[in-house]
C-alpha cells in the first residue's frame, strides 16, 4: 500500500498537474471544468435546498405565521428558479457529461475545450445576476414567470432575475453544441453508434433538446423583459398581446426541459445497472432509441401545463395524446433495466442502491404524469399538491437520485479515491426514506385538494404537511453526508485503482484520476458496449475496504 | 474543415441590405394594407433571417453534414412551434375553452 501511494503521488494526472486559482479559472480541461460546474451547482443546491427548508418549516402549521404571504411567494419563487436552472438543468450534463463524454469515446477533450470553459462564465454570470436579483428585491413570480403577473404586476427584480436565467440559457446551450460535435467527430477508432456507451445516448439526446430548445425560452424571457421594461404588447391583453403565448413559448422549452434533467439520469442508470448486475443491457437497441425517441416527442406534449389555461378545447384534446404517447420510451427504458437485471448477479453497492431508488420513483411520478395528461383528471388536480408531488418525484426522485448514484460510480475516477461505502449505502438509504416521507403525503394533500403556492391551509391537512416537513429535514441529512464523506475522502479516502467496479466502457481504462489529456495512446475499440460476459464477477476484483 | 474566405465587402453589403430591410418594414408599418401587413413584415423577417444564416453564418458556403443536419433539424423544430401552437390559436372558441 506505501509503494501504492508513493507511486500515485509521482504520478502527474489532471488534478495535480498544475496548482492555483488561475489554473483553474482559466482551464480548458473538461475534467476541470466538469469540477468548478460541480462546486457551483452543489453551491446552488444548497441554497435551493435552504428555501425549500424555509417553505417547509412554514407549512408545519396551518396558520402563516414564520412567514407572510409575501415572502412565501418569493421563497418557492427563488426555490424553483434556483433548483431548475441552476441546479436539475446543469447537474448530470455539465458535470458527470462534462467529465465523461470525452473519456467514454476515447477523445482527449471536448470538441471546443474555449467554448466549454465560455459555457461555465455564462451559468456563473447568470448565476450572480439572479442571486443579486434574490437579495436585491427577490422574485415572486414562480419560476413560470406566467405574463401578465411578470410584465404588469409584480413589484419585484423580474428584469434582473429574467436576464440572469438568459443568460445561464446560452451555458445550456454551448454545452449541448459541445457534445453533438465531439460524439459526430471525436469517437475512437472502431467506436461505431452501436458500441456507444448509453450514457452517450442519452446525452446526445439531450444535447438536441439543448440545442434546439433552450433559444425558444431565452428569447421568451427577453420579451417578457421588455414588455414590462417598454411596455410592448406582447403578453399583456391590456395592450392586444397574448398571456396565452407566452404559456405556449415557455412551456415549448420548459416540458423539454424535464427531459433535459431526466435524460443524463437514465444514461447514468444505464451504466450502473450493467455494471451491477454484470450484464449487458437488455434491447440495447430500444433504450438508445427511446432516448432519441424522448427527445423528439417532448417537444409535442408541452401543453398539458394549459389544459385550464382558456386554451381550445381541440388543442387539448391533441396534447393530452400526445402526452401518453411520451409515456411509452421511458416505459421501454424501465422494462428494459428491469429485464436487465434478471438473471444477473447483482450487487448493492452505494450507487446501485442510487439506480434502484431512480428506477421506482421515477416510474411512479411517471405513471402520475399519466394521471395529469389526462384531461378529467387534470382539472380536477391542476395547481394542488398532487403535482407538486408528481413533478418532486421525476426531479428529485429521478433526476437527484441519478446524480448522486453517477457521482458515487464515478467519484474513484474523478478522484482517484473510494469512499467509503457503508456511509454511502447509508446515506443512499436515508435520501430514499426521507424522500418518500416528504412528497408521498404530497399526493394525498393534492388530491384532497391543497392547492400549491399558498403559506397557510386549513387545519385538516396540518398531519400530512407535518410528515412531509419530517421528511425534509431526514433528507437534508442524507443529502449531506455525501458532501462531507466526499470531501473527507479525498484526503482520507482508499486510493482506488483504475477499475475499481471491473465495469465496461473506456472510461475505466485510463488511469484514477486521468492524466491531462486522458489516455497515453488513443484506444481502439473491438468490442460492444457493456460486454460484461467477457469481463470477470465484481468480487474477483473486489478491492478491500 | 476547410475555411471559406469571404471578402469583408461582401458583409458590408449584406449589413447595408439588412438595414435597408428593418426601414421598409419600420415604413410598412405605417402603412394601412389590413391583414397584408402581417404577411409583409413576417416575409421581410424570414428574408432578413435567411441572408444571417446562408451568409454570416456560413451556411450557404459549408458542405458539412452536420450544419445542414442542424439547420433542417432547427427548421423543423420551429415548425413543430408554430404548427402546435396554431391548432389552439386557430379553433379556440371562447364557449369551448378548455377547463374552467
Ligand atoms: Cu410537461
Amino acid at each position: 500500500m506505501a509503494t501504492a501511494v508513493s507511486i500515485a503521488a509521482e504520478r502527474e494526472h489532471y488534478l495535480n498537474k498544475e496548482y492555483g486559482i488561475r489554473s483553474w479559472l482559466l482551464t480548458t480541461d473538461h475534467k476541470r471544468i466538469a469540477l468548478l460546474y460541480l462546486a457551483s451547482i452543489t453551491f446552488f443546491f444548497f441554497i435551493g435546498g435552504f428555501f425549500a427548508l424555509l417553505i417547509r418549516l412554514e407549512l408545519l402549521t396551518p396558520a402563516g405565521d414564520l412567514v407572510q404571504a409575501d415572502t412565501y411567494n418569493k421563497l418557492f419563487t427563488m426555490h424553483g428558479v434556483i433548483m431548475v436552472f441552476f441546479f436539475l438543468i446543469p447537474a448530470v450534463p455539465a458535470v458527470l457529461g462534462n467529465f465523461l463524454v470525452p473519456l467514454m469515446i476515447g477523445a482527449r477533450d471536448l470538441a471546443f475545450p474555449k467554448i466549454n470553459l465560455l459555457s461555465w462564465y455564462c451559468y456563473i454570470a447568470g448565476g450572480i445576476l439572479v442571486l443579486h436579483a434574490m437579495l436585491t428585491g427577490g422574485l415572486d413570480t414562480g419560476w413560470t414567470f406566467y405574463t401578465p403577473f411578470s410584465t404588469a404586476f409584480s413589484n419585484t427584480a423580474v428584469v434582473e432575475a429574467g436576464l440572469g436565467v438568459f443568460i445561464n440559457g446560452f451555458s445550456s446551450i454551448l454545452t449541448g453544441l459541445n457534445f453533438i460535435v465531439t460524439i459526430h467527430r471525436m469517437r475512437a477508432p472502431g467506436l461505431t453508434w452501436s458500441r456507444l456507451p448509453l450514457f452517450l445516448w442519452s446525452h446526445y439526446a439531450t444535447s438536441v433538446i439543448m440545442l434546439l430548445g433552450t433559444p425558444v425560452i431565452a428569447i421568451t424571457l427577453v420579451l417578457v423583459v421588455l414588455e414590462r421594461a417598454f411596455h410592448l404588447g406582447i403578453f399583456d391583453p391590456t395592450r392586444g398581446g397574448d398571456p396565452l403565448l407566452f404559456q405556449h413559448l415557455f412551456w415549448f422549452y420548459s416540458h423539454p426541459a424535464v427531459y433535459i434533467m431526466i435524460l443524463p439520469s437514465m444514461g447514468v442508470v444505464s451504466e450502473i445497472v450493467t455494471c451491477f448486475s454484470r450484464k449487458r443491457v437488455f434491447g440495447y437497441y430500444f433504450v438508445a432509441m427511446a432516448s432519441i425517441g424522448i427527445a423528439v416527442i417532448g417537444f409535442f406534449v408541452w401543453a398539458h401545463h394549459m389544459f385550464v389555461a382558456g386554451m381550445s378545447l381541440y388543442a387539448a384534446l391533441i396534447f393530452s395524446i400526445l402526452s401518453y404517447l411520451v409515456a411509452v420510451p421511458s416505459a421501454i427504458k424501465v422494462f428494459n433495466w428491469t429485464a436487465t437485471l434478471y438473471k444477473g448477479s447483482v450487487s448493492f453497492s452505494t450507487p446501485m442502491l442510487y439506480a434502484f431508488g431512480f428506477i421506482g420513483l421515477f416510474t411512479m411520478g411517471g405513471l402520475t404524469g399519466l394521471f395529469l395528461a389526462a384531461l378529467g383528471i387534470d382539472v380536477h388536480v391542476t395547481d394542488t399538491y398532487f403535482v407538486v408531488a408528481h413533478f418532486h418525484y421525476i426531479m428529485v426522485g429521478g433526476t437527484v437520485m441519478g446524480y448522486l448514484g453517477g457521482m458515487h460510480y464515478w467519484w474513484p475516477k474523478i478522484s482517484g479515491r473510494l469512499y467509503p461505502e457503508s456511509w454511502g449505502r447509508l446515506a443512499a438509504l436515508i435520501v430514499f426514506l426521507g424522500f418518500n416521507l416528504t412528497f408521498f403525503p404530497q399526493f394525498i394533500l393534492g388530491y384532497l385538494g391543497m392547492p400549491r403556492r399558498y403559506w397557510q391551509y386549513p387545519p385538516e391537512f396540518q398531519v400530512l404537511n407535518v410528515l412531509s416537513t419530517a421528511g425534509s429535514t431526514i433528507l437534508a441529512v442524507g443529502y449531506l453526508l455525501p458532501m462531507v464523506y466526499f470531501l473527507w475522502s479525498m484526503r482520507y479516502g482508499k486510493l482506488a485503482d483504475d477499475n475499481p467496479w471491473n465495469a465496461a466502457g473506456l472510461e475505466w481504462k485510463t488511469t484514477s484520476p486521468p492524466p491531462t489529456f486522458n489516455f497515453e495512446e488513443t484506444p481502439v475499440v473491438t468490442w460492444e458496449a457493456y460486454n460484461y460476459n467477457e469481463l470477470p464477477a465484481l468480487e474477483e476484483v473486489r478491492v478491500e475496504r | 474543415m476547410s475555411e471559406h474566405i469571404l471578402s469583408s465587402k461582401l458583409y458590408w453589403t449584406i449589413w447595408a441590405v439588412l438595414i435597408c430591410l428593418t426601414g421598409i418594414t419600420a415604413w410598412v408599418s405605417t402603412v394601412d394594407l389590413g391583414p397584408l401587413n402581417t404577411v409583409v413584415a413576417l416575409l421581410i423577417a424570414s428574408g432578413k433571417a435567411l441572408l444571417v444564416v446562408l451568409i454570416f453564418m456560413h451556411v450557404k458556403y459549408t458542405s458539412e453534414k452536420l450544419t445542414r443536419v442542424v439547420i433542417i433539424s432547427a427548421l423543423f423544430w420551429l415548425l413543430i412551434l408554430l404548427g402546435l401552437s396554431l391548432t389552439d390559436y386557430f379553433i379556440r372558441r371562447p364557449g369551448l375553452a378548455g377547463g374552467a
